[in-house]
């Protein structure tokens, strides 16, 4: 059975809350049948509104969303069909665990056994057997958590979106639950829209990413493809560490290109942006791809200086003066190698040309 | 635990709970004393009031006092045929105290409350008593006035020998003890008290039930506009708190009076002839509009802080799982607002239920309420036991209302902000 790739839609979407500013641009986003998409972008960047257009909360200024090829805009949420977790779980504190689970059931008009059997089975998927008759207010987070993700999926909607689900939680209960909840979307095949800030998250349970900022995708792509081949300098900065060179390009060639710097030094970087001679352009390069003191035969190599050591544990993090930018950053594996690391020590730092790639100027 | 390990100590070997009793004295010390104040206030202006008002609602002091010997002496009488000679005699040395103390006008009143007809034998006992022999009073007292040989009026007076009475507590009832000790109701057409109870209960129920329609879209209103608009609209609801309870019950006596400005309108559209006004005021309908807008805040301000706690989240969520808007609000939102409905009708009944001026004001005949007769009763007809009698009996209805309120929806669930 081949999944539909275009199973949610949004065609040219645009979102205006007062007229003056557009919160979401030209949106266009295809999201195939049983996949599991995240929305990730700082607070404000149009993620969160997007969700809200989906689930029927907001109508799009313009442009129309197409759920399984039939257009929404003009079906009221209770109609669409489609679960959704909200980021403080939106419980209802009046009814049990039992009720908050059988309310979708109940306003669908299914007999009682069914939803009990349905409901049975949510709980356990959740592994929040025996938990019925409980409060929501006594329940701890992470439980009122499951209860929630659980009566989004009671009613086998096509679509469940997650907005920010796990934000409450703890580090820990919020990694676990990551896993979960990826497990469960494995498990039952549902499509998921998650949204969040947490790229960790993001990159931890995404099929692909959608990376939004000022209303706008910046790149969807997988989550390996995001942090590797990041397509421009807010990705490149927003997901993951990074490190920066800005300059203009003196000798742009088909897959190579030089940057000069602003202190008069050369580096050789992966043109991706840039298009020819004299663009400005910011280098990114990530901290685990520049290496010291290798033999490894490397196309930039430069000498810098440390300014700052701080232990990790498996990793130690070190700052490094290099071709005037004072926050370069180098992550070295913890062996019995690398013990000279000190203080104002000079080190030599190199990388391949194609890691550092030139995007588009900040 | 502490069953196993006997008592806790201290590093210092002192029993835990003296060392924490200790440590924690001052606190208690100083908390009592920031009480203390609103302690004797409430004891000065509510706790001995209400006590001085039940005591004096069952006293009936009065005349045990100003016939002391009488009643001492009528401890020995059944009360089946006429007293003996030592009654009379008795009643005439009381009497005679009295005459010269002048302090039998007051006597002559209280006999009178208890039996019609003791005022005129009584003023013609006093003139005649001045030339009355030693000896045989009984029948020279006898020979007064034919009542006094009729036995139901000497037994009118020994039903006033004890010290407390529950006559007033009946009265109010529209009931009294008759001869025979039974507790009857007064005639048909002379019930009057029934009928205002009811009818306050009547007013207070409506009024309730108009707040509470009225309030609820107004604090959802509240509730979920934007501030700068819903700040609008809270001045509008607190408005009329700020202004003189007087003021308003008198702005709704222009706007309701027969050439008032609601019937001015009416006829300008057409809905009612000019020769034909409808009054809407001196009766109920004055009172229920009247009484309406007054108490609408009490109903808006508890709703409003309940609706503003309900996340808006849970109606989206509502709505997300399948429920129409008139489910979702039915099953969710609803009962998450029952706290605030439960404080809001409780306090507009309690309120209403003893609502004076307004009712006094624009009520007429047929809008007065219990609290414009016990008032009534506290300026006109100066019978203040009679007064507090009703007083606590509309206390006992409003404690009663708490009391069913708190099996149904249990008093925790009262949400007032």
């Amino acid at each position: 059975m081949s999944k539909n790739q275009e199973f949610v839609k949004f065609d040219k979407v645009d979102k205006s809350y007062d007229g003056k500013v557009l919160v979401v641009k030209d949106l266009n986003l295809d999201i195939a049948e049983g996949e599991f998409i995240t929305m990730l972008g700082p607070s404000g960047s149009g993620k969160t509104t997007c969700l809200m257009m989906l689930a029927g909360f907001e109508t799009p200024t313009n442009g129309e969303i197409f759920l399984d090829k039939n257009p929404i805009s003009n079906i009221p949420p209770h109609k669409r069909g489609i679960g959704m977790v909200f980021q403080n779980y939106a419980l209802f504190p009046h009814m049990t665990v039992y009720e908050n689970l059988a309310f979708p059931l109940k306003v669908r008009k299914i007999n009682k056994d069914d939803i009990d059997k349905k409901v049975d089975k949510a709980l356990s998927m959740v592994s929040l057997s025996g938990f019925e008759n409980r409060m929501p207010g006594q329940l701890s987070g992470g439980q009122q958590q499951r209860v929630a993700v659980a009566r989004a999926l009671v009613f086998d909607p096509q679509v469940v979106l997650m907005d920010e689900p796990l934000g409450a939680l703890d580090k820990n209960l919020r990694e676990s639950m990551q896993y979960e909840i990826k497990h469960i979307h494995e498990s039952i095949g549902v499509t998921v829209v998650y949204v969040t800030h947490d790229q960790s998250e993001a990159l931890t349970m995404s099929n692909r990413i959608a990376v939004f900022n000022d209303g706008k995708v910046q790149q969807l792509s997988s989550p390996d493809k995001l942090y590797e081949e990041p397509v421009n300098s807010f990705v490149a900065e927003f997901i993951g560490e990074n490190n920066t060179f800005a300059g203009e390009v003196t000798n742009f060639q088909k897959d190579q290109c030089k940057v000069k710097l602003s202190n008069g030094s050369e580096i050789i970087a992966n043109p991706i942006s840039v298009s020819s001679n004299g663009d400005r352009t910011t280098v990114s390069l990530r901290p685990e791809r520049a290496l010291i003191n290798t033999k490894n035969k490397m196309d930039n190599n430069f000498k810098g200086k440390i300014e700052e050591v701080i232990y990790h544990g498996d990793h130690t993090r070190v700052r490094i003066d290099l071709l005037g930018n004072k926050e370069f950053i180098l992550k070295v594996p913890n062996s019995s190698s690398n013990m000279d690391i000190k203080m104002g020590n000079e080190i030599n730092v190199s990388w391949n040309s194609h890691d550092a790639r030139a995007l588009d100027p900040k | 635990m502490s069953s196993e390990t006997g008592k806790i100590l201290t590093t210092d070997g002192i029993p835990l709970e003296v060392s924490l009793k200790k440590a924690e004295r001052k606190n208690k010390i100083k908390a009592f004393l920031l009480v203390a104040p609103l302690l004797l206030f409430l004891l000065i202006t509510y706790i001995f009031p209400i006590g001085d008002m039940l005591m004096r609602s069952v006293d009936d002091k009065m005349v045990t006092e100003m016939l002391p010997k009488t009643f001492k002496s009528m401890e020995k009488w059944d009360g089946n045929e006429m007293p003996p000679e030592e009654v009379f005699e008795a009643f005439y040395l009381d009497f005679q105290k009295l005459v010269e103390e002048k302090r039998d006008g007051k006597l002559s009143t209280q006999l009178n409350y208890t039996k019609n007809g003791f005022k005129s034998i009584l003023k013609k006992l006093r003139r005649k008593a001045k030339n009355f022999e030693e000896g045989n009073y009984k029948e020279q007292i006898m020979a007064v006035h034919k009542r006094w040989a009729d036995v139901e009026y000497w037994r009118a007076i020994k039903r006033r020998a004890p010290a407390f009475t529950s006559a007033k507590y009946l009265k109010g009832m529209d009931m009294y003890k008759n001869e025979e000790g039974e507790i009857v109701s007064v005639e048909e057409d002379r019930r009057i008290h029934r009928v205002l109870w009811l009818r306050t209960l009547e007013i207070a129920f409506f009024v309730t039930l108009l707040c509470f329609l009225m309030a609820y879209p107004i604090a959802h209103l509240l509730a979920t506009l934007p501030m700068k608009y819903s700040n609008l609209l809270m001045i509008c609801v607190l408005l009329p708190f700020w202004t003189s309870l007087l003021v308003r019950t008198a702005s709704w006596m222009i706007l309701l009076q027969q050439q008032g400005v609601v019937n001015d309108f009416f006829v300008m559209i057409g809905l009612v002839a000019d020769d034909n006004r409808p009054e809407m005021m001196y009766n109920k309908t004055g009172t229920y509009v009247a009484m309406t807008q007054i108490l609408l805040p009490f109903m808006v301000l508890p709703l409003y802080s309940v609706m503003k706690t309900i996340s808006p989240s849970l109606m989206r969520a509502g709505k997300s799982l399948g429920g129409t808007p008139f489910i979702t609000f039915w099953k969710v939102y609803f009962p998450l607002t029952i706290p605030g409905i439960g404080a809001g009708c409780l306090l507009v009944f309690i309120l209403a239920i003893g609502y004076y001026i307004t009712p006094a004001l624009v009520g007429g005949a047929s809008g007065t309420l219990i609290s414009n007769q016990i008032a009534f009763h506290m300026k006109s007809t100066l019978d203040w036991s009679f007064a507090s009698a009703m007083g606590l009996m509309l206390l006992a209805g409003v404690l009663a209302i708490y009391w069913v309120y708190n099996k149904l929806v249990g008093i925790d669930n009262i949400k007032l902000g």
